[in-house]
């Protein structure tokens, strides 16, 4: 299981990447906005892409967006971790094709919570 | 405001237009020139209030303008206060990596110390239900020695990253008071424009109540970043809990 961490904030990324590490998900690789992940992305061969929101550059619902709309990645689960918390946010997200939701500050157990759910509806 | 009016002046003003008026040859224009000299005499009183606001008008915009507290604000507080806020930024920053680093760091170790007295914890249950050799008893004997070595380095590495974690929370005290100057400034500012205000003396008509945009969400302006507690608006989720049961309702 291969896992794109995007967000600007290395240390966020670090906090992810671990907490990714302490789910037994070890193949991890980190991006800090849609213009660099989105190239990854392409060529990377990920299972799972764990974007935030607002990002200079490339905005984690544009880059939703751009994933949706390529044929070689339309189908990638996509889990958005973000302080971005407005209703219309929220509702804009899922309108876009996110598979998760997880607002900032989060804790193991909710990340732990969605990655699995998101899992389980893939699989199932 | 009696007073105010110079009798002597005015007496002397309606003599010459008496005179005037008496004269045949008089033009329209001189009767006209004694007539208004007559009531600016009689206005002076409202001329020297209005001169005397004037003055005080601009003595007030004056002595704020020399506020040296004013001064301080913009050429030195501001840019101060971007530097602080800086450098709270910085410190934050540095606290977050010192406590992963300590983290990535300390997680192998610990790993390390459970498997191995995973292991120890097979090899002596083999040993009580009698099911070892000689050689491997001894084998046992030298892992035993090595792992209490071992936990002793891993351990005292494992300690000075929890005082490593603990020293890095020292960011907390200090960017308060940083953030606290702050927002004594902020308070400073205000209380200045409110002043401001008052010397202007007019009523600011209030800002037009900003207009709903649509693309909202688009906008990376409108993104509001993270929930200040106490400051969530209604369209706002207070939690985990409440994008679930949003997320749910849309079908999630």
């Amino acid at each position: 299981m291969k896992i794109l961490i995007v967000d600007d904030f290395s240390t966020m990324r670090r906090i992810i990447k671990n907490l990714l590490r302490d789910l037994g998900f070890n193949n991890t690789d980190e991006a800090d906005d849609g213009n660099t992940g989105l190239p990854k992305l392409q060529t990377g061969n990920f299972d799972f892409l764990v974007t935030d929101w607002n990002m200079p550059g490339m905005t984690g619902i544009e880059l939703l967006q751009a994933v949706r709309a390529d044929p070689k990645l339309k189908n990638l689960p996509v889990l958005m971790v973000t302080a971005e918390a407005k209703k219309e946010q929220i509702v804009m997200a899922a309108q876009a094709g996110v598979n998760g939701y997880v607002v900032k500050p989060f804790t193991a157990q909710t990340l732990k919570e969605k990655i699995d759910k998101i899992f389980e509806r893939i699989e199932g | 405001m009696d007073n105010l009016i110079d009798k002597s002046l005015l007496l002397e003003k309606a003599k010459s237009l008496v005179s005037l008026l008496e004269r045949e040859n008089a033009t329209n224009d001189e009767i006209e020139v004694a007539l208004s000299e007559i009531a600016t005499a009689g206005d002076s009183n409202l001329f020297q209030e209005l001169g005397k606001m004037t003055r005080e008008i601009h003595e007030a915009i004056m002595s704020f303008r020399m506020d040296s507290r004013i001064a301080n604000l913009a050429n030195t507080d501001f840019p101060d206060a971007k530097d602080r806020l800086e450098y709270v930024i910085t410190m934050t920053e540095k606290a977050a990596n010192t406590v992963l680093t300590v983290v990535e760091k300390g997680t192998p170790v610990a790993e390390k110390l459970s498997t191995q007295a995973k292991h120890l914890g097979e090899q002596w249950g083999r040993f009580r239900r009698r099911e070892m050799q000689g050689d491997e008893l001894r084998a046992m004997g030298s892992e035993v020695e090595e792992f209490f070595a071992e936990s002793e380095t891993m351990m005292s590495e494992l300690l000075s990253g929890f005082t490593e974690v603990l020293m890095a929370q020292d960011f907390q005290d200090l960017t308060s008071q940083i953030i606290r100057k702050v927002i004594t400034l902020v308070d400073d500012v205000e209380t200045n424009l409110v002043e401001l205000i008052k010397i202007q003396g007019e009523h600011l008509t209030p800002p037009p109540q900003e207009e709903k945009n649509k693309k909202a969400a688009d906008d990376r302006a409108n993104l509001d970043g993270p929930q200040i507690p106490g400051k969530e608006t209604d369209e706002v989720m207070t939690g985990q809990d409440d994008v679930d049961d949003l997320l749910a309702s849309l079908g999630f």
